[in-house]
């Protein structure tokens, strides 16, 4: 018997988007919905649809209202959101090197005294952790990813900082992140990549994409320099796996 | 080649066009022109594409001035006094400067925005298809930041065409319409009723990615926390301290903050050239008004080119001669054969 999916809510965004809201909440089931139906679009455009914005649990389409109407996109998008989820398919897998801690990892230790742990610790756990590409948005590359480790799950700062530097690996409330320019945050600085999850004249020039798999790997600041010229050079230095 | 110096030029002013499509999935702020009607209605005078690049001016004046041979321009948008040489130049009309002459437009007069499309577009390097200016992410070209005095356009050779006025349709000066929504249901009747019913006004601390608004707070149901999704040109969303921001071209590609209607597109332009502390309203309009306006506006840029005269006929608006008086005597006021008879009284 086919199961059939709830239908999301089609919400208008104006009168040129709609957002397919598959749920209120972070929720990965919902995020695979979005990730799926934004696959799906991409494999089979419907005519009139200028560009989809995958986020955690919605897609944003924006279309041109003289090609097709609210309506008739809308009954064509709840068709393809009510299909069955696609089998999992070969996802790519990003291992992503971090300098921890130190000028790097501003928040490292103080993250470490409210989890009431050593800083060593709060490595372990974020290096442990199988993530998920959810969304990237915000600044060019920003990617937010799910799977953080429950451990790890603690709320914003306080005071959002004006400016966080170029590739810093943050967590914040359950979402950790890859930040790829320097931009204000709120989020609690574990360390810095070398990888440029944007990059303008590099081929290609964002690395991730929604939907992508991420592990981190613990480098020493020494390394990171290296690699950080390197990155400014062109190279990728993030390491891709196929599985 | 000629170039196009910029002898002075204000804050806010850079280069911007249609926009940067097509990469918003990966955090790629869109930008492009505030007032998208004005950016095609001077690239149409000068025989551009209605989209391309051209220099947005901010609220201060700017002087630019023709080397290395004459440059064909044009100028739309907010009002201001314009000159060249000393005589007067019009808005919504080409001029061309001979080497050596400066175009100087003055403060804007009401709105915000003046477009200064130069014949033969701007040459730079598009990046995702566009010369947009993303000061943050340090994109557009050929100069990714404001412009400021001394920077210079390489540009064609002026054609030497006469020339032209446009007759664009007289602004509407009733209320910024909105379609409710994304979230609208973040936020009681009560709460909506005064959002569509107060008086507003923008702050002076807009800038092109978001327009804050004055007025009474907005509170919301459940607290100002959602999860982020997109947004769009015209996103109105209201943060915690409820007064709400409506999103402009630069702004992020995704918030946090419940959304409680978004402008309509035929009227982003409008609310771009609102000026800051003129006061004005919302009102909700359905879907089915809202995309016919965004196809009619659609339609009336397509169509810009059948709005162009002669910049010599300017003085045959009939309706302005005979408001005035002035026509009582001519026999046609079209037919410029007629007009001595009316110069001879």
């Amino acid at each position: 018997m086919a199961v059939t999916l709830p239908l999301p809510r089609l919400l208008p965004s104006g009168d040129s988007a709609v957002t397919v809201e598959f749920s209120r909440t972070i929720d990965d089931d919902a995020n695979q919905r979005v990730l799926a139906l934004d696959k799906a679009l991409a494999a089979s455009p419907i005519d009139g649809i200028t560009e989809c914005v995958p986020t955690y649990r919605s897609l944003l389409v924006h279309y041109d209202p003289g090609k097709i109407g609210f309506d008739a996109l809308g009954e064509k998008l709840l068709v393809l959101a009510s299909q069955p989820l696609p089998p999992a398919t070969k996802t790519r897998r990003w291992r992503i090197p971090v300098a921890y801690g130190g000028e790097h990892g501003i928040d490292l230790e103080d993250v470490a005294k409210a989890l009431n742990t050593t800083p060593d610790d709060i490595v372990a756990r974020h290096v442990a952790g199988d993530y998920k590409v959810a969304m990237i948005g915000f600044t060019p590359g920003w990617s937010y990813l799910s799977g953080l480790d429950k451990s790890l799950h603690m709320s914003r700062r306080q005071n959002p900082r004006l400016l966080t530097p170029a590739g810093t690996i943050s967590i914040g409330g359950i979402q950790a992140g890859i930040q790829c320019l320097a931009a204000p945050s709120g989020w609690h600085l574990l360390g810095r990549t070398p990888v440029r999850t944007y990059q303008l004249h590099r081929n290609p020039t964002f690395l991730t994409e929604p939907g992508d798999r991420v592990t981190f790997f613990a480098i020493d600041h020494k390394t990171f320099e290296e690699q950080d010229r390197a990155a400014e050079a062109g190279e990728i230095i993030a390491e891709q796996v196929v599985a | 080649m000629s170039r196009l110096v910029i002898a002075s030029i204000g804050p806010a002013s850079s280069v911007q066009d249609g926009g940067r499509h097509g990469a918003q999935r990966y955090g790629l702020t869109v930008s492009g022109a505030m007032d998208r009607l004005s950016l095609a209605a001077a690239n149409t005078l000068v025989g551009n594409e209605p989209f391309a690049a051209v220099v947005e001016v901010g609220p201060f004046g700017a002087a630019f001035t023709a080397r290395d041979g004459a440059v064909r321009v044009a100028i739309s948008g907010a009002p201001r006094n314009a000159d060249v040489a000393g005589s007067a130049v019009a808005m919504d009309a080409s001029v061309t400067l001979k080497d050596g002459e400066t175009l100087t437009l003055g403060f804007a007069r009401g709105g915000a925005f003046t477009y200064l499309a130069i014949e033969g577009g701007i040459k730079g390097e598009p990046v995702f298809g566009s010369l947009a200016v993303n000061a943050r992410a340090g994109l557009g070209s050929p100069y990714p930041r404001p412009l400021q005095a001394g920077d210079e356009f390489t540009v064609d050779a002026a054609s030497g065409a006469a020339e032209l006025r446009i007759e664009l349709p007289k602004p509407s000066s009733g209320p910024i319409r909105v379609l409710l929504g994304p979230q609208d249901d973040e936020f009681d009747e009560a709460n909506k009723a005064l959002f569509l019913s107060s008086e507003w006004k923008i702050s002076a601390t807009s800038d092109r990615m978001g327009y804050r608004l004055e007025g009474p707070a907005i509170k919301h149901l459940h607290g100002h926390n959602i999860v982020s999704d997109g947004t769009v040109n015209g996103s109105i969303q209201v943060p915690g301290n409820g007064a709400p921001i409506a999103l402009m071209m630069d702004r992020g590609t995704s918030g946090g903050y419940p959304k409680i209607a978004t402008v309509i597109t035929a009227d982003i332009g409008r609310l771009a050239q609102t000026s800051a502390g003129t006061a004005f309203r919302f009102s909700a309009v359905s879907m089915a008004v809202a995309q016919d306006e965004a196809k009619k506006f659609a339609q009336l840029i397509r169509n810009l080119p059948d709005r162009l005269r002669s910049a010599e006929t300017v003085a045959l608006n009939i309706e302005a001669l005979s408001d005035a008086n002035v026509a009582g005597y001519a026999v046609s006021a079209v037919d410029a054969g007629t007009w001595q008879v009316a110069a001879e009284p």
